[in-house]
């Protein structure tokens, strides 16, 4: 069995093509067999909602008259990067105020930055924009003050160089005090863990070995539309092994990606804050996967007993970059709410929301049979854990 | 002398201590208690009615023993349209007001069980849960 992205288009073109959230296609693997459930499925969706720090905008404010080369800007008082052309600037999602009081008040609240201001601006509320500048011939203002919308200026496009890691920690802590982190609070003693992926419904554990996940892959993002741009930064993808040589699912992967805000939706976009750590930002992904074959069909029926997180102490290894890990735990035990670590029983709690993961399939499930969204075959694929990429430490 | 309605919030190293046997003994006051819970980290919540001549020095001596004491003057709210449903906040609320139903994985507020000790209020990222006065 196998079949092409044109057959499968033209399949999504007359209503007849057969698409499956990724938990019903566990289901249906389950039940009916793999060969006949690849045999049977054209395309499985998958969903994640999540906190994605490395998120961001890049918006074309437009000139004033007379012209402006905006050499510093603030958006609701967050500063967007203008180190680029005159009227060009990047929002990005963790940056916060200058006098917010960040952690001199431990820990600080974080109550609003730049993935607050994008949540703004996608949903059309006004934003208070001030820039300033030294003044050229060409570009003589040098003071601005006004507000936007969205809809105001020329371009607003999300540019995200980190999203949809493949896999994380599963965080906790082993110090004797209360710690924040961007896992969330971890309490002291193993009091609690945190994991953030929606185990068998995320969009690169399905796809372990970046088989159609590529460059120029079209994706549901933020509510509208997207585009896979490239791999991550930081995209190191490998397969997990047990010390006994078992193997526990993907890791290391991560996906850049772009899309015209204007047409996202602020459900799907969120400013969040992190107490005692910062600010960033929630986005929904969603990515379809051919069943192109069988293997990719085994892939995308991998469930969440088969799928694992690495357990990592963030009082003490992950901030010294201790390596290793503390063992894995399975996304089924995760999602059971508690968990065996040191043999110790630890309550978890997902920082990612199982729900709207759900909900976001389903959405991108609805569009692909409605023959509003077709597949896209990537221009390039990406690094998969054949290449061996790995990260590299900073000397300093 | 009207009561006075507290929370108090227990660490597991204390939580088995007959704390509230002495609160009753040595300063004299009546006590009702409204709620209790022991997690199974053996955290302890409890809210209190207290009434008596001696309730600060009982405060006083509750604070010694490491326990935490806020008034409950307050109620909380969970903004319906604000949460994302992340589950971020079930393993930080000590008495499982805030719950994962399985295996939908929604999370639920059972305000009932909420013994307004504030936590969720600072570590929800979107902040949908908050105080009604
Ligand atoms: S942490 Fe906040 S957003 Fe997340 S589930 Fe709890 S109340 Fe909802
Ligand atoms: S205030 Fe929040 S964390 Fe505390 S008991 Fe109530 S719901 Fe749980």
């Amino acid at each position: 069995m196998e079949k092409s992205y044109a057959e499968i288009n033209a399949k999504i073109k007359t209503g007849k093509a057969v698409v499956l959230t990724a938990d019903d296609f566990v289901s249906l693997a389950e039940e009916k067999g793999l060969a006949a459930a690849a045999r049977q499925v054209d395309v499985v969706t998958t969903g994640t909602f999540a906190p994605m720090c490395s998120s961001g905008a890049f918006l074309n404010l437009g000139h004033p008259a007379p012209r402006m080369k905006m050499q510093k800007v603030w958006l609701n008082g967050v500063p967007a990067y203008s180190g680029i052309a005159a009227v060009d600037v990047y929002i990005g999602a963790t940056e916060v105020p200058e006098d917010d009081p960040l952690n001199s008040n431990y820990p600080g609240e974080f109550r609003y930055g730049g993935g607050h201001v994008i949540e703004d601006l996608v949903a059309r509320r006004p934003v208070r924009l001030k820039a300033t500048s030294y003044g050229t011939d060409c570009y003589p203002r040098r003071e601005l003050e006004t507000t936007i919308t969205i809809d105001d200026i020329n371009e607003a496009f999300l540019f995200n160089p980190r999203n949809a890691y493949q896999n994380y920690n599963c965080a906790v802590n082993l110090g004797s005090r209360t710690i924040y982190t961007y896992m969330g609070m971890l309490k002291p003693n193993l009091g609690n863990a945190h994991y953030s992926t929606s185990g068998q419904l995320s969009p690169l554990l399905k796809d372990p070995h970046f088989r159609t996940v590529g460059i120029g892959t079209r994706i549901f993002l933020g509510g509208g539309v997207g585009y896979v741009a490239w791999h991550g930064t930081q995209h190191f993808p490998s397969i997990q092994k047990s010390p006994d040589g078992k193997t526990l699912g993907p890791a290391g992967g991560t996906l850049a990606v772009i899309g015209d805000l204007k047409q996202m939706s602020p459900r799907w976009l969120k400013g969040i804050s992190f107490v005692g750590y910062g600010a960033s930002f929630a986005v929904g992904i969603g990515i379809p996967i051919p069943i192109l074959d069988e293997e990719i069909a085994l892939y995308a029926a991998a469930s969440d007993r088969e799928l694992y997180a690495p357990v990592v102490d963030y009082s003490e290894a992950y901030p010294s970059r201790t390596p290793g890990n503390m063992g894995y735990v399975s996304y089924a035990e995760l999602k059971s709410g508690r968990i065996k670590v040191n043999g110790k029983e630890v309550p978890a709690a997902p920082l990612s929301s199982y729900p709207k993961a759900r909900e976001i399939a389903g959405i991108l499930k609805q569009w692909i049979e409605q023959g509003r969204f077709l597949l896209t075959e990537p221009v390039q694929l990406l690094p998969s854990p054949a290449d061996g990429i790995s990260g590299k430490a900073l000397k300093g | 002398m009207a009561p006075k309605k507290i929370v108090l919030r227990f660490g597991p190293d204390i939580s088995d201590k007959p704390i509230i046997y002495r609160l009753v003994k040595d300063y004299d006051l009546v006590v009702n208690i409204l709620k209790a819970n022991v997690n199974p980290q053996k955290e302890g919540t409890m809210v209190l009615e207290i009434t008596g001549d001696q309730v600060d020095g009982g405060m006083n001596y509750l604070r010694d023993q490491g326990v935490q004491v806020q008034a409950l003057t307050q109620e909380i709210v969970r903004d319906e349209e604000r949460c994302i449903m992340c589950g971020g906040c079930t393993a930080i609320c000590p008495t499982g007001a805030l719950y994962l139903e399985r295996p939908s994985m929604e999370v639920r507020f059972d305000g009932d069980n909420c013994v307004v000790c504030q936590l969720c209020l600072k570590i929800c990222p979107v902040r949908a849960m908050e105080v009604k006065l």
